[in-house]
């Protein structure tokens, strides 16, 4: 509900300039004015936000302060003994992870006939692929192809992304939907089954495919009701804290301790699948975050530790908008759809001060230009923000559409008494993303050889921006490629004796860098425990 | 000082600022969350919670998450609920009225109470979505069902033992896969990329000096 008059006034203004707001088109920026636009104000640019790495694959290169900390951390298994003479699950394939890209890797890895297993530190379905909610890109439409796909997303990720995991990407993306469909996923379609699809930013051709704005729910639910109906072994509540390699340097499993119990248990496999998901949890810049709660970037941890090299690790996504107002939901998601739908963002004085489809790093970049040095944000507890005015949208395409397209967007507001049909919304950037990851060849493969990844954890797919509907396809695309290959290739491994061998070599050369380490790693899960002792001190 | 509440976490009284959800207020009183906290948004079902709030007879639901604390709330969490979950093969069903009846047969005990309805954290209307599925009417369970994020509440107050989200969850891939209206376009698209249709094209981009790729960018036209 709002209640502040300033917040109240400028409502008044959104709404006086709404019929005019309505029917222009504003001019999408150029390439020149979106270079200046992102150095100046992109949250990526903030040189004093990074730390150079000392040491391990990825030595001399700059990574957020945040995640230098925990990738050049200790492990928890320091002074620990682990029994690997006995380990206590063996399987063909370890998958670490149950998002949309574990259980799809789990699920064609069962179609190819290997044994398979996956853990995951919180339950299956824990993971951001439960909260995507705007759609997933496909080009299979007439006027569509995957060209076009692929020079959307390559300009959209600044002509950085690696071309040949962009092509699976975009080649791909018809049977993902396809095959989802076939898994009974139920995707918004006219009468005639002719998929219902509409811009994101940054696309060329509407091929936004969606389920209302529960897409990712909507996957996410699908595939695990598919992978307990193959009752694939699911070790829930259990986290990955280091990998293990065997005598040949190649990847063969993985030490796991429980959350609760902190018990340790070792998992031996032929091949192991990372699909840990992103990082928004650590709170880069202190941004708040739309993410899950254990999106604390393990997997690039786990794998860096093993000698795997990460890609972009200094690019992340900032969703140009995050709930902004009321505090109980700073910082969650507020889908793209509801742009794609026709709500345009409108500053303080009620302009409409960009085209509301540019691409999210240029979209949330904008926004921290009209909320600093514009000085034309609307003042709310938490800070600075701008309007996303919702009411457009059943101005412009009828009423009833909001309950129909974006009924969670309806219920999430509507919580705190804000009725976005007649209301506008208040937004700012939120950390939503991690473009950058493990670096993977289009076998699914990372560095280490037998160590696969899939999802939000590997780098170099999408550049260095990505665009909407591309992470939830990407997650389906690379977790079934990596369930393929990485049960193919477990065919022929014979795993030799376990080793912890590199978690030691790693300890030496931080030592040799002279390098302390601030903390012990991976994370696993954030700590927002208020400790009131802490607070006396 | 922002205004405070008391609250009572599992029976024990804290004071908590009032603009917290419950979730935060557990956070604030010292919880190191591990279960019962998933997305934190609302989409996810990990958060389920029962309270009460005190001289009041009516007992509610909520998701921790996204339901702000009030004075003299009494809450216990429901992370996990023992749902029965009956496998299948999705291949192999058909979207008939017997194979609710196979795999589901309680759901033709349902005595018409209710409680799942006003149960609901969503605020679906669960009574009627397990009624479109004793009558085999999956597309209408589906769309009743949609926005379900499964966290159990309605099972736990339902004296037929139902296990309603599962229920929904088996109409909505029987519908999905088998009733929707099947998409065509998406064969066709499929069907020539299998043939290799684009790959000419895609090839040709590709290969092309990043200059050219930049212009052709910068210049593609946009779908109204």
């Amino acid at each position: 509900m709002y209640t502040d008059p300033k917040m109240l006034e400028s409502i008044k203004k959104v709404e006086a300039a709404r019929e005019a707001n309505i029917r222009l088109d504003p001019r999408r920026m150029t390439a020149e004015e979106k270079d200046v636009l992102l150095r100046t104000f992109h949250p990526d640019y903030r040189e004093n936000q990074f730390a150079v790495l000392q040491f391990g694959p990825n030595k001399g290169e700059k990574v957020p302060t945040e995640l230098a900390a925990l990738l050049q951390g200790s492990s928890r298994l320091l002074g620990k003994t682990v029994d690997l003479a006995h380990p206590d699950y063996d399987t063909d394939v370890l998958i670490i992870g149950a998002g949309g890209a574990g259980t799809s890797a789990a699920i064609e890895a069962d179609n190819n006939g290997a044994r398979v297993m996956i853990v995951t530190k919180l339950r299956m379905g824990d993971a951001n692929t439960m909260m995507a909610e705007g759609g997933i890109q496909a080009a299979d439409k007439p006027n569509d192809s995957p060209a076009q796909h692929f020079l959307d997303a390559y300009g959209g990720g600044h002509f950085a992304a690696q071309k040949d995991l962009l092509y699976k990407l975009v080649t791909e993306a018809p049977e993902a939907i396809q095959w989802l469909s076939n898994l009974g996923v139920e995707f918004d379609k006219a009468p005639d089954g002719t998929m219902i699809t509409t811009h994101g930013g940054g696309t060329s051709r509407k091929r936004m495919h969606a389920a209302k704005d529960y897409s990712g729910a909507e996957i996410m639910r699908t595939l695990r009701d598919e992978v307990l109906n193959r009752q694939i072994p699911v070790v829930d509540f259990t986290a990955a804290i280091e990998l293990i390699k065997d005598e040949n340097g190649h990847c063969a499993g993985a030490v796991l301790m429980n959350m609760e119990t902190k018990e340790l248990l070792v998992a031996r496999a032929k091949t192991v699948i990372l699909a840990t998901g992103g990082a928004g949890r650590l709170h880069y810049q202190g941004f708040p975050t739309s993410n899950h709660y254990g999106a604390t970037a393990d997997g690039l941890i786990l794998g860096y530790r093993a000698g795997a090299k990460l890609l972009y690790a200094d690019t992340l996504q900032y969703h140009p908008t995050g709930a902004a107002f009321p505090a109980q939901i700073y910082g969650a998601l507020v889908t793209e759809k509801v742009r794609s739908v026709g709500a345009m963002l409108i500053n303080a004085e009620g302009e409409a001060f960009m085209n509301p489809l540019e691409t999210r790093d240029v979209s949330a970049a904008s926004i921290i230009r009209e909320c600093s040095e514009r000085g034309k944000g609307v003042k709310t507890p938490l800070g600075d923000a701008v309007w996303l005015d919702t009411p457009m949208i059943e101005l412009k395409h009828g009423e009833g559409t909001i309950e129909k397209r974006i009924p969670a967007m309806m219920r999430m507001f509507g919580k705190h008494g804000i009725d976005i049909r007649k209301e506008p919304i208040l937004v700012y950037p939120t950390l939503h993303y991690q473009n950058g990851g493990l670096h993977i060849t289009p076998d699914g493969q990372t560095d280490v050889e037998n160590l696969f990844a899939a999802g939000e954890v590997v780098g170099g797919i999408h550049g260095r921006n990505r665009l909407m509907g591309n992470s939830l396809l990407d997650i389906i695309v690379f977790g079934r490629n990596a369930g393929k290959q990485a049960s193919e290739k477990a065919k022929s491994v014979t795993v030799g004796a376990l080793t912890l061998g590199h978690v030691d070599a790693f300890e030496a050369e931080r030592k040799a860098a002279g390098c302390e380490a601030e903390t012990i790693s991976p994370r696993l899960l954030p700590n927002y425990a208020r400790r009131a002792e802490e607070e006396r001190r | 000082m922002e205004n405070m509440v008391t609250v009572f976490l599992f029976g024990k009284k804290y004071e908590v600022p009032e603009s917290l959800t419950i979730m935060e207020a557990m956070e604030y009183s010292g919880y190191q969350l591990v279960r019962g906290c998933g997305c934190r948004n609302g989409f996810c079902g990990a958060c389920a919670t029962i309270y009460r709030i005190a001289g009041d007879r009516e007992l509610k639901a909520c998701l921790a998450c996204s339901t702000k604390v009030e004075n003299n709330m009494y809450v216990a969490t429901l992370p996990f609920f023992p749902l029965v979950k009956e496998v299948y093969d999705i291949e192999k069903v058909k979207p008939t009225e017997r194979i609710m009846m196979q795999l589901y047969p309680e759901i033709y005990a349902c005595v018409g109470c209710n409680a799942c309805t006003k149960a609901c954290t969503q605020g679906l209307n669960v009574m009627q979505y397990i009624a479109y599925a004793q009558r085999g009417e999956y597309e209408k369970c589906a769309e009743e069902s949609f926005d379900c994020v499964m966290c159990g509440v309605c099972s736990s107050r339902c004296p037929a033992g139902i296990s309603h989200p599962q229920v929904a969850m088996l109409a909505r891939r029987l519908n999905g896969k088998y009733l929707a209206p099947h998409c065509e376009h998406l064969d066709v698209r499929v069907e020539e990329i299998r043939e290799g249709k684009f790959e000419a094209l895609i090839e040709s981009l590709m290969e092309k000096p990043l200059a050219e790729i930049k212009e052709l960018y910068n210049t593609r036209e946009i779908e109204k």
